[in-house]
């Protein structure tokens, strides 16, 4: 250390401690990075790719085959149909919540949103069952149904219901926040130069959520259509009838039939991928939105 | 101070239907629940859910989701940490995978774990020689909750570290503490009310897991058989008082969670908000 001066010696110094106090040294940090990786590589990236492996184990003609059947067509529909249902009601109701929880003060106000959160907490199973216990041959409303016959339970009226139960929070949980945060003085304004209710809603509003809205949305699809343990109680398992993706791969699995299993499970990952990469890309917007709006 | 009169249209028709939907959709549902309990008599309710196979099935659902908790709140602060605060290459592709458990249908999570963890899968090929059995008992059900729980630690834990001060830690460095020091008496302080959200988020989760789970459980009874599934198999054998009296237990169960979750969030933004 003799070559040093002691000004040189006092700034080498608080290099150090700086690095020393706001980080690790490089072993542990090369340690610790290797410990997170190998346990999501244990438990998320390892079993994703055995879903396309498997899929493709017995070659592309068997994957393909496996696609196009007629009942795995039928269960792509059935699960198209429960989200086109599901997702537009659950957006007007999560528009409507955080209108009335974000914009207003009135009593009650923390029970009802923490009712919202109460899908969440129920386990997907009793989300059937309860439906079970209302539309089912012994419910409430059982004789009624038979004598109109109308079937819910069994059918897809059930699996509608059961998809928005167990979809139900996710939009509200999404905006409830964003349009707290956002105040009403713009609306106010709004008021004031002669817009109406409605107009305030689409032209103020809405557009100043849109990606938090997107994201729910997106969610709630994803959601919604890989629904399983809900859906399984309700549908009852009916092959091209009441059977949806995620119905359609337990039955091929149960049937020793691991490669089509795969191949239908190895949609709903992709599903699951598109989904992850589109929140991300709405992420990536909030965030250069509210750097934008800083700068400005 | 005067309350300011809010001049906003649309309050009586936005709070009419929400509570209108929320009725019809998740409250006189899960009423029904209750009520269907009310055709057993007390004892009879107290058979059903003290049935030692349903006991047993207790047992596997709340011990293995708290142990799947316990591995999800250690590795998820990790890998939280690690993503916040060490360079790596692809971190942002990592990033957004970590939430594939809240995409991935859990049937599709089910069968690929099974398929993974099983005597000649990928994984488990390495662990039957050590003598691990995964796939089709106990330690397969832990398997499948640590999955769908991942997301939770790590995205509660991320944005507090994110937002921690560095002028903190550069302080307790300068007043002479070590790395763990610091670690241990300032960063994971500042984070634990985060941590423990995560871990109650995870845990509830996981109590009421069914998809992911029965594919790699083998599911005998006594040995390997979650609660969810005994309800399905009542049901599936008519008895639907006997189903509804397990899912009012687990209902009682998942909304005191709830509260206690609520509550910590409540406490959680409470610090942050000190902090700053």
């Amino acid at each position: 250390m003799s070559g040093i001066t002691p000004s040189q010696y006092s700034s080498y110094h608080s290099k150090v401690a700086r690095s020393r106090a706001t980080s690790e040294p490089a072993w542990i940090r090369y340690a610790l990075t290797t410990i997170a990786l190998s346990f999501l590589a244990l438990f998320l990236f390892v079993p994703l790719a055995a879903v396309f492996t498997e899929a493709l184990r017995k070659g592309f003609d068997t994957y393909i085959t496996a696609l196009i059947d007629p009942d795995a067509l039928s269960a792509v529909k059935l699960t198209f149909i429960a989200a086109l249902i599901a997702v537009p009601l659950n957006l007007v109701f999560g528009v409507a919540a955080a209108w009335a929880i974000a914009k207003f003060e009135f009593k009650g106000k923390s029970i009802l949103i923490t009712l919202i959160d109460l899908p969440f907490a129920v386990s997907p199973v009793i989300a059937g069952l309860i439906y079970v216990l209302i539309f089912g041959l012994q419910g409430w409303f059982g004789s009624a149904l038979v004598d109109n016959d109308i079937k819910v339970i069994f059918a897809i009226p059930g699996i509608v219901l059961a998809t928005i139960f167990v979809t139900f929070p996710f939009v509200a949980r999404e905006l409830i926040p964003l349009m707290q945060a956002q105040g009403k003085d713009e609306e106010e304004a709004g008021l004031v130069l002669g817009a109406s209710g409605w107009q305030i809603l689409w032209r103020i509003t809405l557009p100043n959520v849109k990606w938090g809205l997107l994201y729910g949305v997106i969610l709630t699809n994803a959601r919604a259509m890989g629904e399983f343990g809900a859906v399984s109680v309700v549908s009852g398992h009916i092959r091209g009838m009441t059977n949806t993706l995620p119905l359609h791969v337990e039955i091929l699995y149960n049937e020793y039939n691991y490669a089509a299993a795969f191949a239908v499970a190895s949609l709903l990952a992709l599903l699951a991928l598109v989904t992850l990469a589109l929140k991300t890309f709405v992420e990536w917007q909030v965030a250069r939105n509210a750097s934008h709006n800083e700068a400005a | 101070m005067a309350k300011q009169k809010n001049i906003l249209p649309g309050f009586n028709l936005s709070l009419g239907f929400t509570i209108f939907y929320l009725s019809l959709i998740v409250l006189i549902p899960l009423s029904a629940a209750f009520i269907k309990t009310t055709e057993l008599s007390i004892p009879e309710f107290w058979e059903v859910i003290t049935a030692p196979r349903v006991v047993a099935s207790y047992k596997l659902t709340f011990g293995a989701s708290f142990i799947a908790a316990i591995i999800n709140a250690a590795f998820g602060l990790l890998t939280a940490w690690v993503l916040v605060r060490y360079p790596f290459p692809g971190k942002k592709f990592i990033d957004a995978l970590v939430d594939l458990p809240f995409a991935l249908p859990t049937a599709v999570a089910g069968i690929a774990l099974t398929a993974v963890y099983s005597g000649n899968g990928w994984i488990g090929s390495w662990l039957e020689p050590l003598g691990i059995k995964v796939a089709f008992t106990p330690i397969g059900v832990v398997v499948a909750l640590t999955f769908i729980g991942l997301p939770f630690v790590v995205r509660t834990v991320q944005p507090v570290l994110e937002d921690l001060e560095a002028e903190t830690e550069e302080a307790a460095a300068s007043l002479g503490a070590n790395r763990w020091q610091t670690f241990s008496k300032i960063i994971f302080p500042a984070i634990w009310p985060a941590l423990l959200t995560g871990f109650a988020l995870a845990f509830a989760r996981a109590i009421g897991e069914y998809g992911s789970v029965i594919f790699i459980a083998g599911n005998m009874p006594m040995v390997s058989e979650i609660t969810p599934l005994i309800i399905i198999t009542k049901l599936e054998q008519y008895d639907y008082a006997g189903a509804t009296a397990v899912a009012v237990v687990m209902l009682v169960i998942s909304f005191l969670l709830l509260f206690a979750i609520n509550g910590l969030q409540w406490w959680s933004n409470r610090q942050r908000i000190a902090a700053r």
